[in-house]
């Protein structure tokens, strides 16, 4: 069937961080249910956990585990700081490159969803590396033990502020945002519930090694009626509680279409899948399976519908065209410039995507990016400041000015096109990297490319399409 | 060849039209465009949270002196406005625009439930949303999205800066990000990007046609923002650092005829954990001193009538000193407002009241929603309500 490169470039866009270049010869050999089978193998192993603590953080722990810690001076304090700081940068550097490299695509786009649903923001990189490993391994599992784990993680603990929400002196944030953002969603519950969901959670604590505490002397143990029903709750029941509520699978569903498939949700198709999400007491790959192996996510409606996150756009790039950048930190100033830093959520609503990723300053940052990425062109471009990065130390509006330089590797994608005869190239071109046909004609964007040779021919070609308003869509 | 011939045709017509274009006729392509006597806008944001109190000194009170031991600055250092109030040594413009009566201060603006997160506070500023929302327009974005209904060219908010605000970014309109005009021209006349921009954008309400609809008004609006920025550049002389071409470029686009409103400009970053004094000093002396540029300049063009500058920053910081030499992160804070139509002048409220905190921090009083309000009806003359999704009372400030 002659659309099965459309269909399965679109799989691999929404399953994954789109076709990576050697990829390409084959994309028209196989139909979508054995591509997507074939990514689902690859997700199918426990993933390699990321690990960029450095030695001296793990050896502190370990003494302070032992009881043989001594007390950090202020100065070592405040270089602890700076090293967890920097090494959340490192931590983001590592998972986009493995988003790039990884053959088990399904699961680090799922981690990536997972990573904006439950949205957390803490410069504690002991921290932030075990939330985003117990993501990455429960991506693909159940999302009932995926939200029991991340609401135990200290990262979130810390972040919701559940550390300070004691007997007697509730704090709401954990219960609050674990209704409205992580379950069910605004307008199924009363702040009622909050207040007894609340106490519930009480004594829910974590060490600074991260692991789960429970502080018997400040649970509140008294009755809470919560959602109508009255009981001695403790936190796993609240969390089951709230598991219970139909309300939860279509929220879950609902974001989960609006990631994968459209922007604009079809009730009576998210309604059914959800029903079976629940059904299946919250299996998360029967319920891909029931999104990647149906006929209708093939429909046009839904090709090329998505605007790219930045993450996607950059990450997906890079598979199609293998670069080294001599700057790997180039990529977190533009992460920041094109409004999406991963491990840095803008609230904990996590990413609102579609078209809030555009603007004119992104837009013409995005449509510029393949140039910036093989050094065609400068970057000048000064991204914000984060103070809650930065603590008042950067340097503001910080950008390169000037070349990113970077070694970029044509070869395979010349490979790629071996076959196909010169004629034929920028229509297969457009073919290969576009969701979307281009509204400017072949004939146009020819006249921009060098033809002095068929390799610089398909280079620049490739990259002007890359430029389009079109390659931000997938 | 014929192709690209016919495509530079295009192209150059476009640029020159609006380039060279006499400005009498000029008027009559943008029967919208503003006379002269146009309201505007300037906010200042002091982003990573500027130190209310010791910018806006409380030089009487002895909770403040014992708070910060090594901090606090004396009556004598600082520039007196009144026996029990004075502003940061840096601040001498600002204390002559005091005298001259075209500076207010008001005390204590803030918001309920404060969040002592950068982000999350200046989210909350941004929005106007209260600090249980998360909401994905600013509020000067719904005020585009309110001016510039059809538009094909949402210039009347402009950000100075490479990256647009949140604050600018409206539902249905996103306001443009121009540190440099020229430079935003060179980019978005490439000629690649020009031939896309040749394209006819449909009106359909597909993605696709969400980037070209974008695209087109990226261009025009850098197109016409360069060509207005050269039409009556300002003479005067501004510091050379970011703020000051920054208020350089705003003074000449306000002398042009550009439909803008509203500037946005940012300063930082004022987050000032360690040894805030001398960090602290550099940056509100480049705020000072741009500033002070820019009314002398706006005075001397007749202008400053038109004006209405005010600062902000997403919260104030802790009444205590902490050990390192600097503040951590505190609530309500206090916000200058500079213009020639002030009706009420000097220091408007009670200064801070330092014996009733709400741990270690300042209560708000005015709540800035009721600032943004006051601005959006009396200056701007537009619906405050319908843009900050609820009522504010107006306060009397102009």
């Amino acid at each position: 069937m002659a659309n099965h490169q459309l269909h399965n470039q679109h799989l691999l866009w929404r399953a994954g961080f789109g076709p990576a270049v050697e990829q390409l010869p084959d994309l028209h050999r196989y139909t979508p249910r054995e591509y997507f089978k074939a990514l689902q193998k690859a997700s199918a192993a426990a993933p390699v956990p990321l690990d960029v603590i450095p030695s001296v953080f793990k050896e502190e722990m370990n003494s302070s585990m032992t009881g043989r810690k001594r007390e950090l001076t202020a100065e070592e304090r405040k270089q602890r700081q700076q090293m967890s700081r920097d090494g959340i940068r490192q931590l983001n550097l590592t998972w986009m490159h493995a988003m790039i490299n990884s053959s088990a695509q399904l699961r680090e786009k799922m981690a990536f969803f997972w990573h904006g649903h439950f949205a957390c923001r803490t410069q504690n990189l002991i921290h932030q590396q075990q939330l985003i490993n117990l993501i990455r391994q429960q991506a693909l599992g159940n999302f009932g033990d995926l939200l029991r784990a991340v609401s135990k993680s200290g990262a979130m603990i810390n972040f919701l502020n559940n550390q300070q929400n004691r007997k007697d002196h509730p704090n709401e944030n954990f219960a609050r945002e674990v209704m409205e953002l992580f379950t069910m969603g605004r307008g199924h519950y009363t702040e009622q519930d909050i207040k007894e969901a609340a106490r519930a959670f009480t004594g829910w604590a974590a060490l600074p090694s991260g692991e789960f505490i429970f502080r018997k002397l400040q649970h509140d143990t008294g009755v809470k009626t919560i959602l109508g029903k009255t009981g001695n709750f403790q936190g796993e029941e609240v969390l089951q509680l709230l598991l219970e509520q139909k309300e939860t699978a279509r929220f879950i569903t609902r974001k989960l279409w609006r990631f994968l498939v459209n922007e604009i949700v079809d009730e009576a198709r998210v309604e059914k899948l959800a029903e079976a999400f629940y059904q299946s007491g919250y299996e998360i790959i029967p319920l891909l399976e029931s999104i990647f192996l149906s006929k209708w996510f093939y429909e046009q409606r839904h090709t090329g519908a998505l605007i790219k996150s930045p993450v996607a756009l950059i990450v997906g790039f890079r598979r199609m065209i293998p670069l080294e950048l001599q700057r790997e930190d180039a990529i977190l100033l533009l992460q920041r410039a094109l409004g999406q830093v991963l491990f840095y959520p803008p609230n904990v609503a996590g990413w609102p995507g579609g078209k809030n990723w555009i603007d004119s300053s992104s837009l013409l940052l995005r449509m510029r990016l393949p140039l910036l990425l093989t050094s065609a062109d400068e970057f000048n471009i000064g991204a914000k400041d984060d103070d809650d990065v930065m603590m008042g130390m950067g340097k503001r509006g910080e950008g390169l000015f000037q070349l990113i330089g970077s070694t970029t590797h044509w070869d395979p994608f010349f490979m790629a096109l071996k076959e196909t005869s010169r004629e034929k190239l920028a229509e297969t071109l457009q073919q290969l990297l576009l969701q979307v046909p281009a509204q400017l004609s072949t004939k146009k964007i020819e006249g921009f490319a060098d033809a002095r040779s068929r390799e610089s021919f398909i280079r620049s070609y490739a990259l002007h399409v890359m430029s389009l308003p079109e390659y931000q869509l997938c | 060849m014929l192709i690209k011939r016919k495509e530079f045709l295009q192209v150059g017509s476009l640029a020159t039209a609006s380039l060279l274009m006499p400005k009498f006729l000029k008027a009559f392509e943008h029967p919208a465009s503003v006379p002269p006597g146009n309201k505007v806008v300037v906010v200042i944001q002091l982003s990573g949270g500027n130190d209310g109190l010791n910018t806006v000194i409380p030089i009487q009170n002895d909770i403040y002196y014992r708070a910060r031991p090594t901090l606090s600055l004396k009556a004598t250092q600082a520039l007196s406005l009144r026996d029990d109030v004075a502003l940061h040594p840096a601040l001498e413009g600002f204390r002559e625009l005091y005298d001259q009566g075209s500076l207010a201060i008001l005390n204590n603006v803030g918001y309920p439930n404060p969040d002592r997160s950068h982000f999350r506070s200046m989210d909350i500023w941004h929005t106007a949303s209260s600090s249980r929302d998360y909401w994905n327009e600013g509020w000067l974005g719904r005020y585009l999205d309110a001016q510039c209904k059809g538009c094909d060219r949402p210039t009347q908010a402009i950000e100075l800066d490479d990256v647009l605000s949140l604050a600018l970014k409206g539902e249905q309109v996103k306001g443009i990000a121009v540190k440099d005009p020229r430079r935003l021209y060179g980019t978005a006349n490439e000629k690649f990007f020009r031939a896309l921009h040749s394209q006819p954008v449909a009106h359909e309400e597909q993605p696709v046609d969400y980037l070209y609809k974008t695209l087109a008004e990226t261009m025009n609006s850098a197109d016409y923002i360069f060509a207005e920025s050269k039409a009556r550049p300002t003479k005067a002389n501004y510091p050379n650092t970011e703020l000051g071409r920054s208020l350089r470029t705003i003074a000449s686009l306000i002398y042009s005829q550009i439909n803008t409103t509203v500037y946005y400009v940012s300063l930082g970053s004022f987050d000032t954990h360690v040894n805030q004094q001398a960090q602290q000093h550099r940056l509100l002396k480049e705020l000072n001193d741009a500033v002070f540029a820019f009314t002398k300049d706006l005075q001397q063009q007749h202008r400053f009538e038109d004006l209405l500058l005010f600062t902000f920053s997403e919260f104030g910081r802790r009444v205590a000193q902490n050990a390192s030499g600097g503040t951590d992160h505190g609530t309500a804070n206090n916000m200058f407002l500079i213009g020639g139509g002030l009706q009420q002048k000097g220091v408007l409220n009670p200064l801070p009241d330092l014996s009733n905190l709400d741990e270690g921090d300042l209560r708000y009083q005015v709540d800035f929603k009721n600032v943004y309000a006051t601005i959006l009806q009396k200056w701007l003359k537009a619906n405050d309500q319908a843009i900050l999704k609820g009522q504010y009372a107006p306060l009397n400030f102009i």
